[in-house]
């Protein structure tokens, strides 16, 4: 039995005898598996890559101040983690204090960049923005939200209850949680969607010197990613810094590159796009990981639940029907 | 009326596990002020531990005798049984209680864990999950009141809620179907991170299959407890009835896993020799393989201490079975970080005041009110 999801609506509310009716936002009819028409988001290059981090800082200064993504109130700095000094801010990893981080792979004597073997790789890691977000269709509240228009999926901690659901169900671990807070907030990438209102773009591209992260619309971000794939190992060509459309270019001899673009497709496809010259599997990214909408795993059994209230009601009611008839029946015979 | 004298309430062991109940309230109030990463081991990638699995998966597992014996004495009128819906549906509310409670200091905002009844969003299955504990608990709380509207001599409440019992207990069973279902559905969004061991599409009926192998086995349990607790005579039949209604149900259970495993080509994971894989033997041996063993010779299941024993082996098996879906089965994926989770001494402390409150709660209704109507207590 399939539904759509104003059926379904329909149906619970109709089988449930108006218990369940209310004036319940239909959130569901926002699911959609299309690219949405001004979808934005950020192609990063792991060949253009130097490691510098400076995309790092530039997302805690930036995402600490009101607006942004790290921001509480009150806070005195960005949400540096100090090594022991106070001198580095050295995350090992994404967390609630870190929203974008730089990895490295490395192998053997780890000699050439961008190559498996005895080579070496960065990785940027943040939220990806599917197009599908697992996160926001587990998320029992809609504090998890994909913005219909532009496909940033933001988060609203006003209706966070802190489940922790999206972590569960993100296929990539890009969500984290405050642990040691007693009033905490889910903390990921949301696109520096609060610069945006002011016509700015994500400071990580913004503040990225050698165009590995480059903003843009997701749809030109596409068109680039597959020119780079087409372009002849060794020869040169011209790689826009911070934006996509941007006129600053800069000249450069074109790496190897392993001939995928990393969110075409996967989970149904994502907003941040990635190309590398080390297979993706190696920088972290489970192979596991197909491109089903993985919202669509948990509607094939939410669309059986109409069918399922329908079908104890009336198996239980006739059941007991005949059951009590009989009941009665025998105490009859005995009388 | 109903105040069973010879029921002593301050035995050594309930001293105990008042002692157990008040050390989890300090650390619940701790947990309040400081936050989870104040009092459990759960970080980042491991966002959710032994409160999850044991309290809620479990404790909603262990409830599911509640809507089955109501369900065998109001719609199918096995009258047999009626002298365990009583305790049967005490014994579900208070499962619920330990899961709803759990829960609440499980997720970051406690405060707010209303928030899903106002803002609804359909497409989750925690959203799914959060209404079923609302609505069935409330349903269980009916399905107990005549017992508290018996002690205080509310006689019209008394058969008002009894006029409305059999709507009120088909609603219950469907509830349940729901719910039980739901709890295995939360874990369909995570097909790159559980193992296939576990991972299938059936888990939300495999949640409900194992639900009631627990809740037959943990009636059967509670009831022979009972029994020996509270000195009367254990009710023969129903434990028979019990027992064979658990084979049945625990060897369609291994058919259909086994039939899922070879289908899903993950049968080669269960002999590699790795964690996970020895959990997932432990838990089909223990919980499936050797109840079916045991409880397909007669004189097993037709005799109270063979049959306490396989309870036992059940509950452990199925509550394994939530342990690994809920944490261990996402140990291949999670560990290659090098990251890993064993929950706290203060997680294992509060799980066992709740646990303690849920017994202690049980017995002040043994002591007041009329649980066992038909053994003279």
């Amino acid at each position: 039995m399939s539904l759509n999801r104003r059926d379904f609506l329909k149906s619970v509310a109709a089988a449930s005898g108006g218990l369940l009716l209310s004036k319940a936002t239909p959130s569901a009819a926002t699911m959609s598996k299309e690219l949405p028409p001004e979808a934005v988001g950020i192609l990063y290059d792991a060949t253009l890559c130097i490691g510098c981090k400076s995309c790092m800082v530039n997302c805690k200064v930036e995402n600490s101040k009101p607006g942004g993504a790290l921001y509480t109130k009150g806070m005195q700095e960005p949400t540096y983690e100090y090594t022991n000094e106070r001198i580095w801010d050295a995350p090992p990893d994404l967390s609630g204090k870190t929203l974008n981080i730089i990895k490295v792979y490395m192998n053997g004597n780890g000699e050439v960049k961008d190559r498996p073997e005895n080579g070496y790789s960065f990785l940027k890691q943040h939220c990806l923005h599917c197009i599908s977000p697992a996160c926001a269709s587990v998320c029992p509240v809609g504090a998890l939200v994909k913005d219909p228009v532009n496909g940033i999926v933001h988060y609203n901690a006003d209706r966070c209850i802190g489940c922790r659901y999206c972590m569960i169900g993100c296929p990539f671990r890009i969500p984290r949680f405050e642990w040691n807070s007693a009033w905490p907030e889910i903390r990921k990438c949301q696109l520096c969607r609060h610069r945006m209102q002011e016509g700015k773009y994500a400071a990580c591209c913004e503040f990225c010197p050698t165009g590995a992260s480059i903003f843009g619309k997701v749809v030109d971000l596409r068109k680039e990613a597959q020119r780079r794939l087409e372009l002849k190992e060794g020869s040169e060509s011209d790689f826009p810094l911070q934006t996509v459309d941007s006129t600053n270019k800069r000249t450069r001899k074109v790496s190897q590159y392993v001939k995928h673009v990393y969110g075409l497709n996967e989970a149904g496809g994502t907003q941040y796009l990635l190309l590398s010259g080390v297979p993706f599997d190696l920088l972290g990214f489970s192979p596991k990981v197909t491109d089903a909408h993985l919202p669509d795993l948990t509607w094939a059994y939410i669309a059986k639940i109409p069918a399922v209230i329908v079908g104890v009601i009336v198996v239980g009611t006739a059941t007991w029907a005949i059951t009590s008839r009989r009941e009665q029946n025998k105490k009859d015979k005995r009388e | 009326m109903a105040n069973h004298a010879d029921i002593k309430m301050m035995t050594p062991l309930t001293k105990v596990f008042i002692g157990i109940f008040g050390f989890g309230c300090v650390l619940i109030i701790y947990r309040l002020l400081f936050g989870l990463g104040a009092v459990t081991n759960l970080n980042d990638l491991w966002p959710w531990g032994l409160w999850i699995s044991f309290d809620v998966l479990g404790g909603v597992a262990m409830a599911a005798g509640g809507f089955l014996i109501a369900g065998t004495v109001y719609i199918l009128n096995w009258k047999k049984y009626k002298v365990i819906v009583r305790p049967a549906i005490l014994n579900a509310f208070f499962g619920y209680a330990l899961a709803a409670t759990s829960i609440t200091l499980d997720i970051g905002r406690p405060f707010v864990i209303w928030h899903p009844i106002v803002m609804w969003q359909i497409n989750s299955i925690m959203f799914i999950v959060a209404i079923h504990v609302v609505l069935y608990t409330s349903t269980l709380a009916t399905e107990s009141s005549p017992m508290f509207f018996e002690k205080f001599g509310m006689q019209k409440a008394y058969r008002f809620v009894n006029k409305i019992m059999v709507p009120i207990v088909i609603f219950g069973v469907l509830l349940s179907v729901l719910h039980q279902s739901s709890l295995g559905a939360v874990f369909l969004i995570t097909p790159s991170k559980l193992s296939p061991l576990w991972y299938s599409s059936n888990l939300p009926t495999w949640f409900l299959v194992s639900a009631i192998m627990l809740g037959l086995n943990m009636v059967s349990f509670e009831t022979i407890i009972s029994s020996r607790a509270f000195k009367h005579k254990a009710p023969k039949e129903v434990l028979f009835g019990l027992a064979r209604g658990s084979l049945i149900v625990t060897g369609v259970y291994l058919a259909a896993k086994i039939y899922d495993v070879v289908r899903l080509g993950a049968i080669g994971l269960a002999f590699n020799g790795s964690f996970t894989s020895n959990m997932y033997l432990l838990e089909m041996v223990v919980g499936v393989i050797l109840p079916i063993a045991l409880l397909s010779q007669k004189p097993v299941r037709t005799n109270i201490d063979r049959i306490f024993v396989v309870n036992i082996l059940v509950m452990l098996g199925v509550v394994l079975n939530r342990l690994n879906v809920g944490m261990f089965g996402l140990a291949d994926y999670i560990s290659k970080t090098g990251i890993d989770y064993f929950p706290s001494f203060f997680e294992f402390a509060v799980t066992a005041a709740m646990v303690a409150a849920a017994v202690l709660g049980f017995k002040i209704c043994a002591k007041y009110l009329n649980l066992f109507p038909e053994t003279g207590h």
